[in-house]
C-alpha cells in the first residue's frame, strides 16, 4: 500500500512463537527495534498532536498567554493564578452545573434509556417497522454535525416546526432557545445521539439467548420481571461500555450548542466547551480558556480510567 | 459466546397485541426523528423558505442552481475532500503498520500500548482546541491544510488503531509464514499478503474516519482561517452567519449537498458490515 520505513529485516522469521536460541544478545534487540518500526509513525503523530496539546494545556494554564497583544508571542508564567479566577468566576460553577446537567439529561437518561427502550420493542416489532426507525434514528446521527444542529435550530426557533406541531394540537409553544435554551438543546442532542445506544442495545439484545427469557417466561415471569432480572443483567456490560461512551461523547459536544445558541441568552446554555472557547477566541485570554480545557481534560480523564478499569483490554 | 441468536421469541399469547403496541410506539418515535429533517427538504426545494415547514408552493431546484457556484460550493467542497481523504489516508497507512506489530508478535509493551490507545479514544477533544490553537500558533502551523490533517489524524488514529488490530488478527498468520519461509521480510509480508486479505476492514477504517472528518466542524473552524482553505463544515456555517437575511432555502439546499456524500458511505458501510455496528468489535475489546 505505502512505502513502509524501508527496514532491513535481518530476521526472516518473526512468528508468534519463537524458535528457540535465535541469536545473540544483540541480534534480538536489533529484531526488536526493527519489529517496533513500524509503529513510528503512529507515535509520531500520536505524541506530537495528541499527547502534545495535552501537555501543552496543562502548562498554559499557568501562564497568561493571549490571542493579541503583548502577551500573544511571550506568556508569563503566573503560577495558579487562572484557577484562582476561575474558582472565584461565577459563570464557573454554572457552567459546571450545565454541563451536568447537559450530559446527565441528553445522554445518560435521554439517549440511554431511549435507545435501550427502542432496541427492546424493535425485537418485538415487525421487520419493516423496525426498519424504519432504525433508518430515522440513525438518519439523525450521520449527518453532519453542523448540519444537524442547523435542522435542529430551525425545529426549535421562534416559529420552526416544533410550535407549528404545537400549534396543530392547539397549544402555544414557547421561544425555546430564549426561555428554555438547557432543554432545546438537550433534546436536540438526544434527537442526534440516541443512534448510538440503539446500535449498541441492538448488537448486546442479539446476544441474549432466547432459551433464557422463554424458560422464564414459562416459569410465569412477566415482561417487566424478564427485563429486569435476566435482559438487563445479561447486557451489564454493554451498558457500563455505552454509558462512559456517551458521558465522553456529549462532554465534548460543542457545535450543536454553538449553533443554536452560542451558549446564550446570557449564559443560561454555556457548557464548559462553549465557555473555554469563548474565553479564549471572544475574549482572547489564551491562559484562561486553556485553564478550562485543563480541567475538562482531568474531567474526561477520570470517565476514561472508569471506564478503561470496567473494560480491561488486551487480556493476553 | 453466544449461541444462534433468534431474533424473536418463538411462541407466545400475547405477541399479536404487544407487537401491535410495539409497532406503533415504534412508529410515533421514528416521526418523531423524521420531523427534523423534513424542514431541511422541503426547505431545499422551495424557493421562498423560512423555518417554517411547508409544502412549497412550488417545486424547485432554483436553490441548488444558485450555491452550485465555484465559490460557495465547489471550492469548499474539494477542500472537506483533500482534508477528510487526506486525514484518511494518514491514519489508514499509520494504523496499518502501528497495528502489524502489535497484531503478530507478543511484545512487553503491547498491553501498554493498547491502554494509552484506549484512553486517547477517551480523550474529550474539544477540550484541547484551545490548547491545540495555541500550540499551532507556537509552531506557526495555523492555517496550515497538513498540519490540520495530521492533528485530525492524530485524533482518529487510537480508534482505527483498534479497529485495524482487530480486524488484522483475524487474518490467519500461516500465509505470512510461507511468505516468510520464501524469504519476504516482514513489511513485504504486510505489504502482499495482509494488506490486500484485510482489504474490506481498511475500507471500513478508512470510511469511518473519512465520515468523521467530513462532518467535524469545530477543529478546521479553529485551525483554518483563510477562506479559500476552510472545508464545507465551516464555509456552511459562515454562510448560515454572515448575511442579516439568512437565505434559508440555499443553506437547506447547501446542507443537503454536504450531507450526501456521508449519507452514501454510511449505507456502504453499512450493507458491508452486513447491518452489525461498526464499533462492536473495539468495544468487545
Amino acid at each position: 500500500m505505502t512505502a513502509g520505513p524501508g527496514v532491513p529485516t535481518r530476521e526472516p522469521s518473526p512468528a508468534r512463537s519463537e524458535p528457540a536460541g535465535s541469536g545473540s544478545r544483540r541480534g534480538s534487540r536489533l529484531r526488536t527495534l526493527t519489529r517496533v518500526l513500524p509503529l513510528g509513525p503512529a507515535t509520531a503523530l500520536l505524541a506530537v498532536f495528541l499527547l502534545g496539546p495535552v501537555l501543552w494545556s496543562f502548562y498554559g494554564s499557568f501562564t497568561n498567554a493571549a490571542l493579541t497583544g503583548a502577551h500573544a508571542r511571550s506568556q508569563d508564567w503566573i503560577g495558579l493564578d487562572n484557577y484562582a479566577r476561575l474558582f472565584a468566576d461565577p459563570v464557573f460553577p454554572l457552567s459546571l452545573w450545565l454541563t451536568v446537567l447537559f450530559v446527565v439529561a441528553s445522554a445518560i437518561l435521554g439517549q440511554n434509556f431511549l435507545g435501550l427502550g427502542i432496541a427492546l420493542l424493535m425485537n418485538r416489532a415487525n421487520r419493516v417497522v423496525s426498519g424504519i426507525v432504525g433508518t430515522a434514528v440513525v438518519s439523525a446521527w450521520v449527518l453532519p454535525e453542523i448540519v444537524a444542529a442547523f435542522v435542529a435550530y430551525a425545529y426549535f426557533s421562534k416559529d420552526g416546526t416544533l410550535n407549528q406541531v404545537l400549534a396543530g394540537f392547539g397549544m402555544t409553544g414557547a421561544n425555546w432557545l430564549y426561555s428554555l435554551p438547557m432543554l432545546a438543546v438537550v433534546l436536540a442532542n438526544v434527537w442526534r445521539g440516541t443512534a448510538f445506544s440503539m446500535m449498541v442495545y441492538r448488537a448486546a439484545l442479539n446476544d441474549v439467548p432466547v432459551e433464557v427469557t422463554e424458560a422464564a417466561m414459562i416459569d410465569g415471569a412477566g415482561g417487566i420481571t424478564r427485563l429486569t432480572l435476566i435482559t438487563i443483567p445479561m447486557i451489564k456490560n454493554s451498558i457500563t461500555t455505552n454509558l462512559m461512551l456517551i458521558t465522553l461523547q456529549t462532554l465534548s459536544v460543542f457545535t450543536l450548542i454553538w449553533v443554536m445558541t452560542a451558549g446564550g441568552p446570557g449564559n443560561q446554555s454555556t457548557t464548559l466547551p462553549v465557555m473555554a472557547f469563548q474565553e479564549a477566541f471572544k475574549f482572547s485570554d489564551i491562559g484562561y480558556g486553556t485553564a478550562i480545557a485543563t480541567v475538562m481534560l482531568l474531567i474526561g480523564a477520570v470517565f476514561s480510567i472508569v471506564y478503561i478499569r470496567a473494560l480491561r483490554p488486551g487480556k493476553e | 459466546m453466544a449461541p444462534r441468536a433468534v431474533p424473536t421469541s418463538i411462541a407466545s399469547p400475547r405477541k399479536d397485541v404487544s407487537a401491535l403496541v410495539s409497532n406503533g410506539i415504534l412508529i410515533v418515535i421514528a416521526l418523531c426523528f423524521l420531523l427534523p429533517l423534513a424542514w431541511l427538504v422541503l426547505a431545499s426545494l422551495d424557493v421562498k423558505a423560512s423555518y417554517q415547514t411547508q409544502l412549497p408552493a412550488e417545486l424547485s431546484l432554483a436553490n441548488f442552481t444558485a450555491v452550485l457556484t465555484p465559490g460557495l460550493t465547489f471550492l469548499p467542497l474539494w477542500n472537506s475532500v483533500l482534508l477528510s481523504g487526506g486525514t484518511a489516508i494518514v491514519t489508514v497507512v499509520a494504523s496499518v503498520l502501528a497495528a502489524y506489530p502489535l497484531s503478530r508478535y507478543t511484545m512487553r509493551f503491547n498491553k501498554p500500548f493498547m491502554y494509552a490507545i484506549l484512553f486517547g479514544t477517551c480523550l474529550p477533544i474539544t477540550a484541547i482546541m484551545v490548547p491545540v490553537y495555541s500550540l499551532f500558533v507556537r509552531m506557526n502551523l495555523l492555517d496550515s491544510l497538513p498540519a490540520t490533517i495530521f492533528f485530525m489524524a492524530a485524533t482518529s488514529l487510537p480508534m482505527a488503531i483498534w479497529m485495524t488490530k482487530n480486524f488484522m488478527d483475524s487474518v490467519p498468520i500461516s500465509l505470512e509464514e510461507a511468505a516468510w519461509v520464501d524469504g519476504a521480510s516482514a513489511m513485504n509480508a504486510l505489504r502482499r499478503i495482509v494488506v490486500p486479505l484485510m482489504r474490506p476492514g481498511l475500507g471500513v477504517v478508512f470510511i469511518f474516519v473519512f465520515i468523521q472528518a467530513w462532518g467535524n466542524f469545530f477543529v478546521p473552524f479553529v485551525l483554518l482561517l483563510s477562506p479559500g482553505k476552510q472545508p464545507a463544515a465551516v464555509s456552511i456555517y459562515s454562510f448560515f452567519g454572515q448575511y442579516g437575511a439568512i437565505a434559508y432555502g440555499q443553506l437547506a439546499a447547501f446542507s443537503v449537498l454536504y450531507s450526501v456524500p456521508v449519507i452514501l458511505l454510511y449505507v456502504l458501510v453499512s450493507r458491508g458490515m452486513g447491518g452489525s455496528f461498526t464499533m462492536s468489535g473495539a468495544i468487545k475489546g
